[in-house]
């Protein structure tokens, strides 16, 4: 079977050794006949990373995994390369690519009440995983549901495996949603917009829920969030999205602290907080383009305080910044980075307490 | 000086049956009290089913309360729909959450903005309507040639700003907003906040403002509530609650932020969900969920009362707290 590391520390390890688990290498996805909606993509995930993804609505977070895992049908045209250990998702058969979906790489989509059967019991649908993944059945499979019901912190669980979705509240479901991508022990979890549809205090449990299993498992983290402080809370790096392209790509820390890209200082700028001083909040000028409608060039340049005639013409690359940070901005050397803005609620740096 | 709005003890309960068909009552909102000034934003924050959503259309008359009273300049809010209502709604308006369900898909924005001063027969003839419509455009920074465009055909950032053109056409004092930047983008988002504030310092209108984002309400708002199950648990000043909470749910929803580069050691996970309205617990309604209840909390109810700093939290353990300890 897969070779699974034990651990955290191990999977560290093992990701300075080998090669990217997840690759996307100039991925684009376009309405077939139409616009392209991601341009041009280049990501790599290591083995027991979390790599956040951050983007206003129809910049193309969500699609350009739900393309690369060849979920979007034949409506849509998919180039470049998305491989997972080398091996290009493209070219797999159906068959190879479902035991790689739930299997290796599973999925959390937002809406937690969408993604599950409502007419099936949980049990069921628990079972229907093992099954398939783990082939596990009868009582092994039960048992193994029970247990994952109990990791996910749903209590009572031999009474809720016989119950269905609409019995359950919004965060519980959610939290079945999680059992279920645990069920096939996946190398990568993408999660998309996970709390954004759970209160508060739910989306406070939900993430400390994934925060633990990422810790025990050493399972790889996609989490894609329109909101910088989910996605800062989670992950040791993250990229910014803009109309379908990463503009720039850092360690959590840097990026929050010293953005080098317009938009991503735009966004950090736009954000209310709930810490220091109230001031007025900076908005970005104007909204996002619409994909049919992307300017030439660099694509934020028509709401770039800092564009210059140049930025409508030529397209910036990802090139790099400073140690682990990258940013697309033609005037990234003109441009001095910002004054060392330390945020009001500067705190133990997330990254270091990965358990060692 | 009469406040623009005063509401006490408001309350509003629905007959539900249960699984097993018995009727019980949910308290939806349950005796909720607070007062609002010219010029001044009230924050109402919780989360889902705490009865935030449903005190706004209270106090607008747009349901029929089952206990309390809401006064507006000074005369009874009521849900009856007289005259006296329909002149009352006038100078006090809504803005909802999603601009697309709230605009008419079938009438260019413009229309739209005009339409309530037809309703209330104001300004003289349609050239005057659609001058007034006009200059509302302008004030909320929507350009002239989109006076005649569909709905589908704005972003989201400018059908919000058309929802409130076309709540302050009618010169209200008084604006309820519910969650009106949670559909927005974070760009955009920072667009309409700054809009807001901008326009309630030139008009001085009073906002109600509802929403579960903390940064925002703590943003927008001059003063906070923070709801539980139908009550505030704590009122004061924005900073006073987020920075220094006093009831430990309060406290709760202020750690659930997500921060970045926060620790999170020290974080307070509450367990469970919030309990059912309809089987509010006995004593205080959060004690089945609070990390410091005492066996006082689940006999008895605490009454929201100040505790220094002018602020008021209903909380056994609040009152008893030095209130010095507030910064």
């Amino acid at each position: 079977m897969r070779n699974r590391p034990e651990g955290a520390a191990s999977t560290l390890l093992a990701a300075s050794a080998s090669e990217p688990l997840l690759r996307l290498r100039d991925f684009t996805v376009a309405e077939r006949g139409g616009a392209a909606i991601v341009r041009g993509v280049d990501l790599s995930l290591a083995r027991g990373e979390t790599l956040g993804i951050v983007g206003e609505s129809g910049c193309g977070k969500s699609l350009t995994w739900l393309a690369a895992l060849r979920l979007l049908g034949p409506g849509v045209v998919t180039g470049g390369e998305a491989t997972l250990e080398g091996r290009n998702l493209a070219r797999l058969s159906e068959r190879e690519l479902a035991g790689v979906r739930g299997g290796r790489i599973a999925l959390v989509v937002q809406d937690p009440s969408s993604a599950l059967n409502p007419v099936q019991r949980i049990g069921t649908q628990l079972a229907e995983v093992l099954r398939l993944h783990r082939g596990l059945r009868g009582e092994a499979a039960r048992r193994e549901a029970l247990r994952l019901l109990d990791r996910v912190g749903i209590a009572d669980a031999s009474r809720r495996l016989r119950q269905y979705p609409h019995e359950f509240s919004g965060g519980m479901n959610q939290r079945v949603v999680i059992a279920l991508a645990l069920a096939g022990e996946p190398d990568v979890l993408i999660a998309d917009e996970p709390t954004t549809a759970l209160d508060a205090t739910i989306q406070a449990q939900v993430l400390d829920l994934i925060r633990d299993i990422r810790r025990e498992t050493g399972m790889a983290l996609v989490l894609i969030s329109h909101d910088i402080g989910v996605v800062g809370d989670l992950c040791d790096r993250i990229a910014v999205m803009y109309a379908g392209r990463i503009v720039e790509t850092a360690a959590t820390q840097d990026l929050l602290t010293c953005p080098r890209h317009p938009y991503t200082q735009g966004l950090l700028a736009a954000l209310p907080t709930l810490d220091g001083p109230r001031r007025r909040l900076t908005p970005i000028a104007g909204t996002v383009p619409a994909p049919a409608a992307i300017p030439p060039g660099c694509a934020f340049a028509p709401r770039c305080p800092a564009a210059v005639e140049r930025c409508g013409r030529e397209l910036p690359a990802l090139v790099i910044a400073a140690q682990d940070q990258r940013a697309a901005c033609l005037r990234l050397a003109e441009l001095p980075p910002p004054t060392a803005r330390t945020p009001p609620e500067a705190a133990p740096l997330r990254r270091l307490q990965v358990p060692a | 000086m009469t406040s623009l709005l005063e509401v006490s003890d408001l309350a509003r309960a629905y007959p539900v049956a249960t699984e097993a068909g018995a009727r019980r009552l949910l308290h939806a909102v349950d005796g909720v009290s607070f007062s609002l000034a010219r010029g001044r934003t009230l924050g109402l924050v919780g989360e889902s089913g705490c009865g935030k959503s449903t005190t706004a259309k209270l106090t607008l008359g747009l349901l029929p309360a089952t206990r309390g009273r809401v006064a507006f300049e000074g005369s009874a809010v009521t849900a009856r729909r007289d005259s006296r209502w329909r002149a009352l709604r006038r100078r006090m308006q809504m803005v909802h959450q999603d601009p697309l369900a709230a605009l008419d898909r079938r009438l260019p924005v413009g229309q739209q903005v005009v339409e309530p001063l037809t309703i209330h027969r104001l300004e003289d003839g349609e050239r005057a309507r659609r001058q007034k419509a006009l200059a509302l455009f302008d004030a909320v920074g929507l350009r002239p040639d989109l006076f005649e465009r569909y709905p589908h055909e704005l972003s989201g950032g400018q059908r919000q700003r058309v929802v409130l053109a076309r709540a302050l056409v009618l010169d209200p004092v008084l604006l309820v907003c519910d969650e009106p930047i949670s559909a927005l983008d974070v760009s955009v988002a920072a667009q309409v906040i700054n809009l807001m504030q901008d326009l309630q310092a030139s008009l001085g209108m009073g906002y109600l403002f509802i929403s579960h984002d903390l940064k925002v309400v703590r943003q927008i708002a001059d003063e906070v509530a923070v709801m539980y199950l139908g009550r505030i648990v704590e009122q004061g000043r924005p900073d006073a609650l987020f920075h220094s909470p006093m009831h430990p749910y309060t406290e709760a929803l202020v750690s659930a932020v997500p921060t970045p580069l926060r620790g999170t050691q020290d974080r307070i996970i509450l367990r469970g969900d919030p309990p059912n309205p309809v089987d509010r617990p006995r004593g205080c309604a959060f004690h089945p969920r609070c990390p410091r209840a005492v066996a006082r909390c689940r006999e008895e109810v605490p009454q929201l009362q100040p505790v220094g700093d002018g602020r008021l939290a209903a909380c056994h353990l609040a009152a008893a707290a030095p209130a010095t300890t507030a910064a």
